[in-house]
């Protein structure tokens, strides 16, 4: 099969060789160039980290740096060590830490017992139950932010780690769900309703039938909440500030920080520290990445 | 009771999911609807006002060029995503030698955030010491580059990072369309006699009408939500030349304390998306009835 599609596209190729061959380079030179637009900015956010301003101001944005400096990542992540005014990222990285773990531990569980109730304990109206929560995917956040506001008020945990894991858990839950229902209505129900039969009951089904074959979409829903969380802003920005402000917020209040003298090499240093966690995941898992986002890409 | 429990016990565990949903979307949105119809200003109040809100919303300047803005970005942010995508998946599809390190390549900005994004494009873009600067020190001493920091031009500067964050995201989801084609229909038009360029323009690129969908529907949703990005890049300035309805909407409510007007404000997105989404909603739907 593989072969003869070969073999064919090979006859054509030999009709008109050249302008093939024109055709292929033609094809590499766009490639590249679309590469190299893409990989410019995090080169130029990996040299930028390394020079010293001196150099900064010499150099143009390209220059490759004098030698591995790496004193504006240690200022970035850990600070100067001066008191006021001093804010560096260290205790806003554990933040998000504290904030993603829970997070995507308690939407990645309810969404996989709702995925299974929804596809394999089906009732009459699953199907509204399903789309009303779908619809959780899609509403923008504008629309929730202020009575969330009041809410975390009321409840005491407004500008804490702990309201964002409860923010983050809600509004992951419709993307959750998403994932296992998808993913659990292409497992046979004959083998749940036999074991139904031999009175295995709901939580024994799950345990012993669906979890087994549940790892490729737990690895996409874990990815795909992880880098939802870490790089969320809104959230972030709205809920918290000072001391318990996740990683994102942090950053941009490093950047827009108006010290005497702008410190590219620190901001790009702070960027690159902020972007590192879900850029291993991506290259890691990167096709759990892509199956996550093509099938949750709903999210901006 | 153990019998009752046994018997509902899936309800009761689908019961969270609901009750949150419930609560958190739908209860918020609906309250944030009630509000937009209330005088309300750093309290939310109870009475009813009427539509004042939405009055004096469409009535405020910075409103109107925050709707100009995101018109004019989500029309452009649309077609070099979609251009871009296709041109990267079509290209990609033609048995590319190290195709996997380029799609890594024009994918993995999607794992950034738009704070790291807008981060990165600000230093590249400023006029001092960034893009400007590399072409004078080139020789080009003339050369200016100063949209980030130009009324006129700042809002395109957010296409820019915008359409770097994304467009690898459309090329994906085109790849998939195209792998999922059948091998025979390329191949029985080749035989035809079909060039390349007919296959895809004539046959490929029209199967495609679902992904083109998809695309158009996750990129409009992407766009009327940007936030991050015009925070972390202009911050909504020179002025408020780059404000966009999700920033107007924050900072009416919590740096001017108009929770009325920025419920107001909220609901309008809100209607945007749904406008979207829902014909999208019922389409999928539909399709998934016919299987």
């Amino acid at each position: 099969m593989q072969d003869k599609t070969h073999s064919s596209y090979k006859q054509l190729e030999q009709k008109s060789k050249y302008t093939n061959l024109f055709l292929r380079w033609f094809l590499y030179f766009v490639l590249v160039i679309f590469a190299l637009y893409f990989i410019f900015p995090l080169y130029v956010m990996v040299v930028t980290s390394l020079k010293t301003m001196e150099e900064i101001r010499q150099g143009t944005l390209l220059t490759w740096p004098s030698g591995l400096n790496f004193d504006s990542w240690l200022v970035a992540w850990g600070g100067r060590g001066y008191g006021a005014g001093d804010t560096f990222l260290k205790p806003y990285f554990w933040n998000s830490i504290k904030m993603v773990v829970p997070a995507v531990f308690f939407s990645t569980f309810i969404g996989a017992m709702a995925g299974y109730v929804l596809t394999k304990w089906r009732f009459k109206g699953d199907k509204w139950v399903f789309l009303f929560l779908l619809f959780g995917c899609f509403i923008p956040y504008q629309a929730i932010l202020l009575p969330m506001a009041r809410t975390l008020g009321v409840l005491g945990i407004s500008n804490s780690v702990i309201g964002l894991v409860l923010v983050h858990t809600v509004y992951g839950i419709p993307f959750t769900t998403l994932f296992f229902r998808n993913f659990y209505v292409s497992i046979p129900s004959e083998l749940v309703k036999a074991a139904r039969i031999d009175g295995a009951g709901f939580f024994k089904i799950f345990f012993k039938i669906l979890l087994p074959v549940s790892t490729p979409i737990i690895v996409v829903t874990i990815i795909w909440q992880f880098t939802q969380i870490w790089n969320d802003f809104l959230f972030g920005s709205t809920f918290s500030f000072g001391e318990a402000a996740p990683i994102q917020v942090a950053l941009n209040n490093m950047v827009l920080s108006s010290t005497s003298v702008k410190e590219y090499n620190v901001d790009m240093a702070s960027a690159i520290i902020a972007g590192i966690p879900t850029l291993i995941v991506y290259v890691l898992a990167g096709k759990y990445f892509i199956r996550g986002l093509t099938s949750g890409a709903v999210k901006g | 009771m153990l019998k009752w429990l046994e018997k509902n016990l899936p309800k009761i565990v689908m019961a969270p999911a609901v009750g949150l949903i419930g609560w958190f979307v739908y209860g918020f949105v609906l309250w944030t609807l009630y509000i937009s119809f209330t005088n309300s200003k750093i309290l939310p109040k109870y009475e009813l006002w009427g539509v004042g809100q939405y009055v004096k919303l469409w009535g405020s300047r910075k409103w109107l060029i925050a709707v100009d803005n995101l018109l004019i970005f989500t029309a452009l942010f649309l077609i070099f995503c979609v251009v871009i995508g296709i041109i990267l998946a079509i290209f990609l599809d033609q048995k590319i030698r190290a195709e996997g390190v380029l799609r890594t390549i024009y994918l993995y900005p999607m794992a950034l955030s738009f704070i790291v994004t807008g981060t990165a494009w600000k230093w590249i873009l400023n006029p001092t010491l960034g893009i400007q600067k590399m072409f004078i020190d080139w020789g080009f001493e003339n050369f200016t580059f100063d949209w980030l920091v130009n009324r006129e031009m700042a809002i395109y500067t957010i296409v820019i990072a915008g359409v770097w964050q994304s467009a690898g995201f459309v090329m994906a989801l085109f790849l998939a369309g195209l792998r999922s084609v059948e091998d025979e229909i390329v191949k029985a038009a080749k035989i035809d006699g079909a060039n390349l360029f007919t296959v895809y323009w004539k046959i490929l690129l029209p199967m495609m009408r679902p992904v083109f969908f998809t695309s158009f529907v996750i990129l409009v949703h992407i766009s009327i939500k940007s936030y991050d990005l015009i925070v972390a890049l202009t911050q909504g300035g020179p002025g408020i030349s780059t404000t966009m309805p999700a920033l107007y909407m924050t900072q009416t409510a919590f740096h001017k304390s108009q929770v009325g007007l920025s419920a107001a404000s909220a609901m309008m997105m809100f209607m945007a998306v749904a406008a979207v989404i829902i014909p999208y909603l019922y389409s999928e739907l539909r399709r998934e009835n016919a299987r």
